[in-house]
């Protein structure tokens, strides 16, 4: 028996069917080419460039805007850019989660699911005006407040990292239910039972067996949050103020209004190093995370909905 | 899984512990587990009803009863899971009710063993004394000793996902066990596993019982398993327990219609007493004619009656068997219908001139058994004692 499982396994037999594996994914290969790799080598070419008169760059080696960087300003924001980030990312991961447990939980998945999505119907910019009107001194928060008799005058809620903050974790949450979702839905419930019955607090059950078990979503949420505020521009610049200025917006500024464009490559390069950093890092905690796959968990639990 | 056939021949004596497992022999540890009045619905289904039991201390316990039938509920009622609409469990005399399942001496073997594929076997096993931060040095040589017991000491370092089903199994027995808990609950461990598998982990299972001394709570629909290992069983259908008793008298003395059909195969037939003379009953059965049954406590002439006979109890011959001196043989005539050969014995459908279809299960002898071999369409004798048949009221 052993020998003819060991055979069945090894020998393939002799029509070998061709691998058309890179013929599929060349339409893919293609457009990542000319519309991702490519204008990422113009920008490092142009980050190593010297600053043109009138804007553009001056073809030749140049390590100008590498040595403009180290000054007090871009420290400042990169610091700034970094720490709104995380915080956004780790708020976001903690409304994401047990938002994402409820829906994986709920019988009602596809509704939650729609409701979750509904915000992408409308633009993106119009949801950030919708804050304004919300937080704004006239807005509807504070004309709330003021009618209740809780503050005499309006609250300034806007421009401030606090609004920033609040914008951004309200944009990208979706990027994180979904993920976090989805893992939690392939989890297997009763394990939590197992750990209650083994001696696991409630709490003790979510912490040591739900969250190792859905490291791979916690990742994917993480990375979906994180990069792009890495690089937010339009939040910070339509309710931040001075002191949230974040890297998204010097790059703007240094592009169109000072017109230093090897600098503006120059800070792009560092967010696409900063966030392959924290990709990578993700990765490897990945990578440590073990194989929690067990396609042999037969005869579960029916009593789902 | 090869090392594991042929199963009966090689199976591995649980090995000898020192003192840390089980301790002294028979010696019993578990808690008496008392279910009062326990009833649960979901919605308008009412899942348990009324459902009372004492399990005794280091006792053997089967749940028996066809799927649906609310096993499952009820160890999740025991194990604090799920809470009763009504009624009462307690443990050793003191209501668990209001504790979660992580404050109850109560420790459960999964349906689908419930491990957790982020451990390895030895984490897995070690979880519950992770959780009381149990020194390092401790936690290695128990669950070293709980690893042995249940012989998958060399597969400490696997992934539960790179395990048998077999092996899964005793992971996550040896992970119940390793708490001490006073009862062990275990929802229908073997199902997952094949027939020659599901016997020997069967009998590694009992024998760990003996071993631990602790009350096993065990959940089956499969009657063979709960009669081979049980000292009780408990047979529910429907939300109901409709009997407890030992495997014999389950077997022997089922108290209903479903229980003598669930428990092994049976034959009933429906009649009316006729006469009772001491303990001996003559049923009129249509068709069959005058049936003789013994009965301890007879019921009165006149009133409806089933017959129950169990097809192994029923003599099939191609001759008439000599008249013997006993009274107390019921005689039937038939011809075979079907003969269906299962190896250690057949079991034949034999019709009688009325129509009636009966079972019967004859074990295959030795060279000392005598007589031709019965084929289909052959003309047979059926007989059987009156001792051998029981009566079940009508219901
Ligand atoms: N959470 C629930 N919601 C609704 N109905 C349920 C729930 N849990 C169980 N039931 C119902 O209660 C009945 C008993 O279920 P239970 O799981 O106890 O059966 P069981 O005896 O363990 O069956 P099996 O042998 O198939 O495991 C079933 O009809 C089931 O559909
Ligand atoms: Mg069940």
């Amino acid at each position: 028996m052993a020998p003819m499982a060991v055979r069945s396994r090894t020998s393939r037999g002799p029509g070998r069917v061709r691998n058309y594996g890179p013929a599929y994914a060349g339409p893919a290969g293609i457009w990542l080419t000319v519309f991702f790799v490519a204008p990422l080598l113009v920008i490092v070419a142009y980050s190593f460039m010297a600053k043109g008169l009138y804007g553009g760059v001056e073809p030749r080696f140049s390590l100008e805007a590498y040595r403009s960087l180290a000054n007090s300003v871009f420290l400042r924001v990169s610091m700034n850019t970094l720490g709104i980030s995380l915080v956004t990312t780790v708020l976001a991961i903690l409304i994401a989660l047990p938002c994402g447990y409820y829906m994986a939980r709920s019988n009602r998945k596809t509704l939650l699911l729609m409701l979750v999505i509904i915000p992408f119907w409308t633009n993106f910019l119009i949801r950030i005006y919708a804050w304004i009107a919300i937080l704004g001194n006239n807005g509807f928060l504070n004309a709330l407040l003021l009618r209740a008799g809780i503050v005499a005058a309006p609250v300034q809620f806007l421009y401030n990292q606090v609004a920033v903050t609040i914008v951004l974790v309200y944009t990208y949450l979706p990027y994180a239910i979904l993920p976090l979702y989805s893992t939690i839905e392939k989890f297997d419930f009763s394990l939590l039972e197992a750990a209650r019955d083994l001696g696991c607090t409630r709490r003790g059950a979510i912490f040591r067996v739900l969250l190792p078990n859905i490291r791979a979503g916690i990742i994917t949420a993480v990375l979906f949050v994180f990069i792009p505020t890495f690089g937010a521009y339009a939040v910070p610049l339509l309710v931040g103020g001075k002191e949230s200025y974040m890297l998204g917006n010097f790059v703007a500024e240094e592009l169109t209004r000072t017109r230093n464009w090897p600098l503006a490559s120059a800070i792009s390069m560092v967010i696409t190093l900063v966030t392959t950093l924290g990709l990578w890092l993700m990765f490897r905690l990945q990578g440590k995370a073990p194989q929690a796959k067990d396609p042999a968990r037969s005869g579960g639990e029916r009593r789902a909905p | 899984m090869l090392h594991f056939s042929p199963p009966f021949a090689i199976i591995p004596p649980v090995p000898s512990r020192p003192a840390t497992i089980g301790g002294k022999r028979n010696e019993l540890k578990g808690s008496d587990v008392s279910i009062e009045g326990v009833s649960k619905s979901f919605g308008t289904f009412t899942a348990l009803r009324d459902v009372s039991m004492v399990i005794r201390k280091g006792e053997f316990y089967s749940l028996l009863g066809p799927s649906g039938c609310g096993k499952t509920t009820l160890l999740r009622i025991i194990a604090g899971f799920d809470d009763p609409d009504g009624g009462e469990v307690s443990l050793d005399g003191t209501s668990v009710l209001n504790l979660p399942p992580n404050e109850r001496h109560v420790n459960t073997v999964f349906q689908n063993y419930a491990l957790f594929p982020h451990l390895t076997v030895f984490e897995n096993v070690a979880f519950p004394l992770r959780l009381k931060k149990t020194p390092n040095a401790t936690v290695r040589s128990r669950v070293g000793d709980y690893l042995e017991l249940v012989q998958l000491s060399s597969h400490a370092e696997k992934m539960p996902a790179q395990l048998s089903g077999g092996q899964k199994q005793r992971v996550a027995v040896a992970r119940a066990l390793i708490n001490e808990p006073s009862v062990l609950l275990l929802d229908e461990p073997l199902s997952a596993l094949d027939a020659k598998l599901r016997q020997h982990m069967l009998i590694e299972l009992d024998a760990i019982h003996d071993k631990i001394g602790i009350t096993f709570i065990y959940v089956t629909h499969d009657q063979q398993e709960a009669l081979s290992v049980s000292d009780r069983i408990a047979v529910m259908n429907a939300g109901q327990v409709l009997q407890i008793g030992t495997p014999h008298e389950i077997y022997e003395s089922p108290a209903t219609g479903f229980v003598a059909a669930f428990i092994g195969e049976t034959n009933m037939f429906e009649g009316t007493v006729e006469s009772v003379e001491g303990t001996m009953v003559a049923v009129d059965v249509t068709g069959l004619g005058r049936i003789l049954v013994t009965e301890d406590e007879p019921p009165a002439p006149g009133s409806k009656a089933s017959v129950v006979v169990r097809p192994e109890k029923i003599r099939i011959d191609t001759e008439r068997p000599a008249p013997a001196k006993r009274t107390d043989i019921n005689f039937l005539e038939g011809s075979v219908d079907e003969p269906i050969y299962s190896g250690s014995s057949t079991k034949y459908y034999v019709r009688h001139q009325s129509g009636t279809m009966l079972k019967v299960i004859k074990q295959h002898a030795n060279w000392s058994d005598e007589g031709p071999e019965i084929e289909w369409k052959d003309k047979v004798y059926l007989s059987w004692s009156a001792d051998d048949a029981y009566l079940l009221g009508a219901s």
